[in-house]
């Protein structure tokens, strides 16, 4: 936690009594709730954060769970963490290491204490260390009581007992009553940042309106939790995070995958056409489904279909029936899409083909964070098959990044790829608003004049073909995954066709790159290194650049939004720098593209831990490239 | 007034050239496929649909080139997953007729997955599944239908895995209208495919079709004239099972409910008609039409006609009236509603 300024002795004006403590004020601060994942560390995150933004600080958080639903209490597998960072300044990433843990049982702390900062508060729910959770843990000695946790601000408070305590004549069970841990732990977290509380017991009563004894009990663990800071001075003070300089409007959180669907929703009515999505379930996409799912009555039809071939079938069928044709999958759902792809994009149909990347080959981790799929939008599919590939580059950038690929699909008439990840499909972070009015709207044309008609025929300019909505009288007409002959349609073997037709097509996707706009830069357009990134790194990419351009390095950054066709500009744009430097959560794709592509030395920066990159690991690279005060 | 205004207001009724399309078909001399194509075309106008709202959907094969001859909208997809896009079309747009020409291979092998599937969720596709019980397309390999034992160019020593009978599989799959012709039987094919069009929800007919160059003669069992009246027993709704050339050769249904081949008549050793099965199409539970689908010569005579007739919602009905009920209770959607839903603030000006 970075000491911005002096402590200020009892600035605040809603301290209570017995004695206001004194108040340090901190830039930013990184928090880790973590426990067992029946603990409920995923809802303290989620209250916490909403908490934060509602006092003006800027944050970006990234949930942390297991992939087993119900591993067994108390195991390594089963821990579930949430990390949030707010700040007063500008906040790009969850953040590397964090400052404040607080671990709910042995495990938690296990996994997780690695990651805090030297020096680090670390709040341990000593109830949860029995005998028989250190064992599951897998700790020879209390780690409480042996003195390894000496380097760390330790905080040993029995919340289980005290839950109990504060529960006492509640007509809760046992079991009931230990569940409400978590919102002891969040209390105590409101007392030490000073948190409006008003507002969160309502949240309580509303979440638990339901089972009013079980809001009730909730209501007291977190008023217990917030009075034990209070009257134990627990640390002799409390911390402030004064309000970030935030754009005015009107503002929400949103997740990457949340944003994702309602970009979906947005874009059907930016195009006036109906939406069709049809998926399958899978880690890290299936909310897009259950999002959608909630939205029927905006025009949208969703579809869990058999597989992941019917999710993309019948979203190619909807296409061709005048819909706007969407599936959303993750890697081992996009190879099973594949061959299904390939004949939309014979076939010059709009698509969009989101794929949240996970950590693979096979099954991998479904649960973690990766971007090892660029190779297999680009390339991943048989024959000469070219598809524009998009990528997000932040949570709320999906929704945009869903716009722009729906716009290029109907406009080019062709499958597109939206390139999002585990990491954006779950973090969140604050988002203005955007006034739906002053989006531009893309209404869709359809033939309806027989005369002339040719089946692909094509826009001179986008080389587009006319889309046909069957029931359209004087248009019925035949196509499918045949090559086709250049203007009827018609199954055509002629070489030379076939040769046309894959140039063709090929200039169409080609020709998107007319669509890539201004690059997205950070710094000179000159200089010792420049940072080529896509995707979800741009948060951790930008914060580096930035933290290392104050330090006096001449580095800038490029974020690619479009991967196919690449951005006209960055070719000239490379000529500017001495050394290319491509970090990327994988073993090496874009790299490879720069390299092919400009005949640059573009060097990998790859980290394939399921993990984003840290801050700190990209400001070491860049130090060690662009050393400071080089010519 | 100008002549437009004057145009009859009814358009003139379809006949079975409108359906015809430019395409020259390209199927062997003496392919089923060439009768099964015709009686298509001859039956839709029947339907007084118009043209457009057909969409012709197959996938891949000998039979999925079938979309091409129609003067109609026409998909013709990848192996295996016509029902997958038929079902996009068919739940995105109610209003067309969605017909799939699928054959053994791409129905039951490579797209087997789809097909229980759009049958069990009743959606409204008419799937006429071409069973000549090989790989034609591919010159010569046993599809799930073919014999144990057959040699083929990929079994040459025979083939060891055992078939399953399309119908047994759809009826599992809980389709709710199950029949079967075959491409010798011209008249009651179109009976057939007349009562396919009709049905509400995915109904699926069985055609028995003759692969002259890579299974010549599959069905000369029940084809040869001679013999063939005494080999297929023809399903009629409220009808005995009878069969044989004077109708003296019924089925009855045994205590353990399996069928049994009898003489009807009076005398020794004959069974009277009163013993003898009434087709019923539309019993509710499948375990009737499940034994007709076991029926095989020569234990048995093939079954030909509508083993299953039954009604049950279909998937895109109940799918738009979900849809109808969100707009009924929460209105039509307001994107800018939606942008600002869940907890939200406003940063004034000056902070």
């Amino acid at each position: 936690m970075s000491v911005e300024e002096q402590t200020e002795s009892g600035a605040a004006t809603d301290v209570r009594p017995p004695s206001p403590p004194p108040m340090t004020v901190v830039e930013s601060v990184v928090i880790r709730f973590c426990g067992d994942s029946g603990d409920g560390m995923q809802l303290t995150g989620t209250e916490f954060t909403r908490a934060s933004a509602l006092a003006l600080n800027d944050l970006a958080t990234l949930p942390d769970y297991p992939a087993e639903i119900r591993a067994p209490a108390g195991t390594l597998a089963g821990v579930s963490g949430y990390q949030i960072n707010f700040g007063s300044q500008e906040v790009y990433t969850p953040g590397d290491q964090p400052d404040v843990l607080v671990a709910m049982n042995p495990a938690a702390l296990k996994m997780n204490l690695p990651d805090l900062i030297s020096g680090g508060i670390l709040i341990v729910n000593t109830g949860a260390f029995t005998v028989k959770n250190l064992e599951l843990a897998g700790y020879p000695s209390n780690p409480l009581e042996d003195g390894s946790l000496e380097k760390y601000r330790l905080v040993k408070i029995d919340i289980s007992k005290l839950v109990g305590l504060a529960l006492e004549g509640s007509s809760l069970g046992t079991k009931d009553a230990g569940r409400c841990k978590n919102f002891w732990a969040l209390g105590l977290m409101f007392w030490m940042y000073q948190r409006e509380t008003e507002r969160e017991l309502r949240s309580i009563q509303e979440k638990f309106g339901k089972k009013p004894e079980l809001a009730d009990a909730n209501i007291r663990a977190f008023k217990a939790g917030y009075s034990y800071g209070e009257n134990t001075e627990l640390f002799g003070q409390t911390f402030h995070v004064r309000p970030a300089k935030i754009e005015p409007g009107l503002y929400r959180n949103v997740t990457g995958n949340s944003a994702t669907a309602m970009g979906i929703v947005c874009a059907g009515q930016l195009a006036e056409l109906p939406v069709f999505f049809g998926g399958y379930p899978i880690t890290p996409a299936s909310d897009i489904l259950h999002e959608l799912s909630t939205y029927l009555h905006y025009g949208v039809t969703t579809f869990q279909a058999e597989d992941e071939i019917a999710g993309v079938g019948s979203a190619i069928g909807a296409s061709y029936s005048g819909s706007l044709g969407v599936t959303a999958t993750s890697g081992p759902g996009i190879s099973l899409k594949q061959e299904a792809i390939g004949l939309a994009v014979m076939l010059e149909l709009p698509l969009l083909i989101i794929n949240v990347q996970r950590g693979g080959p096979s099954t991998g981790l479904p649960t973690k964070t990766e971007q090892a799929d660029l190779f297999q939008a680009l390339y991943g599919r048989h024959g000469e098959c070219p598809v524009p590939v998009l990528a997000a580059m932040t949570p709320s950038d999906c929704f945009f990044t869903v716009l722009e690929a729906v716009r290029v699909a109907i406009k080019y008439m062709t499958p597109v790829f939206v390139l999002t990840d585990g990491y954006l499909a779950n973090g969140s972070e604050p988002w203005k608003v955007p006034d739906v009015s002053s989006l531009p709207k893309f209404p869709t044309s359809f033939r309806t004049d027989p005369a002339g008609f040719q089946v692909y025929d094509r826009d001179p300019e986008s080389l587009a073909r006319a889309w046909v909505r069957p029931g359209t009288a004087g248009l019925e007409h035949r196509i499918g995954g045949i090559e086709k002959h250049n203007l009827t349609g018609n199954i055509s073997y002629d070489p030379d066709n076939h040769h046309q037709m894959v140039k063709t097509r090929a200039a169409k996707v080609a020709g998107v790159a007319r669509e890539a706009g201004e690059l997205i830069a950070c710094g000179p357009p000159e200089g010792d290194l420049l940072v080529v990134g896509w995707g979800s790194t741009y948060g951790a990419i930008t914060q580096a650049v930035q933290t290392m351009q104050r330090e006096g390095h001449k580095v800038s950054s490029v974020h690619l939004r479009w991967l196919n066709p690449l951005n006209p500009r960055l070719g000239p744009y490379l000529k500017g720098f001495r050394r290319i430097l491509v970090p990327e959560m994988n073993n090496g794709q874009l790299v490879r593209i720069l390299r092919a592509e400009f005949l640059v030395d573009a060097e990998g920066l790859n980290k394939i831990q399921g993990k984003p990159f840290k801050v700190s690991e990209l400001c070491q690279a860049i130090a060690e490239r662009a050393p400071r005060g080089s010519k | 007034m100008s002549t437009t205004e004057n145009a009859p207001l009814v358009k003139p009724a379809l006949s079975r050239k409108d359906f015809v399309s430019n395409q020259e078909p390209r199927w062997c001399p003496g392919c089923g496929d060439y009768a099964i194509l015709a009686q298509v075309q001859k039956v839709m106008p029947e339907f007084g649909i118009p043209r457009e709202k057909f969409v012709f959907v197959s996938g891949i094969g000998c039979s999925s080139r079938f979309p091409y001859y129609m003067n109609t909208y026409g998909f013709h997809t990848i192996h295996g997953r016509a029902p997958t896009i038929a079902t996009g079309i068919r739940l995105s747009r109610p209003d067309l007729t969605v017909w799939v020409a699928t054959g053994d291979g791409d129905a039951l092998a490579i797209g087997g997955n789809h097909l229980i599937h759009a049958l069990r969720r009743n959606i409204g596709l008419k799937i006429i599944l071409f069973n000549n019980r090989i790989y034609g397309l591919t010159k010569g390999q046993p599809s799930p239908t073919s014999e144990l034992g057959k040699k083929t160019k990929s079994t040459p020593s025979g083939l060891a895995d055992h078939p399953f009978s399309t119908l047994s599989v759809v009826i599992g799959a809980e389709g709710t209208f199950i029949a079967r012709s075959i491409d010798t039987e011209l008249a009651h094919m179109q009976q057939m495919l007349k009562r396919v069009g009709e049905h509400q929800g995915t109904a699926l007919l069985e055609v028995y079709q003759n692969c002259p160059v890579f299974n010549d003669d599959a069905f000369i069992h029940i084809t040869d004239k001679s013999t063939k009246a005494d080999r297929i027993l023809y399903l009629e709704h409220g009808k005995p099972l009878l069969f044989g050339k004077n109708k003296d050769k019924g089925i009855r249904i045994t205590k353990s409910f399996s069928p049994e081949v009898v003489e009807v008549g009076e005398g020794e050793g004959k069974v009277p008609l009163s013993e003898i099965a009434v087709h019923d199409e539309t019993v509710e539970n499948p375990a009737y039409a499940f034994m007709l689908s076991r029926m095989e010569w020569p234990e048995y005579p093939v079954p030909l006609g509508v083993l299953r007739n039954v009604t049950r919602p279909t998937y895109e009905a109940l799918v738009h009236a979900q849809k109808e009920k969100m707009v009924a209770t929460r209105g039509k959607g307001d994107i800018s509603k939606l942008l600002r839903s869940g907890e939200t603030w406003v940063i004034e000006s000056e902070n």
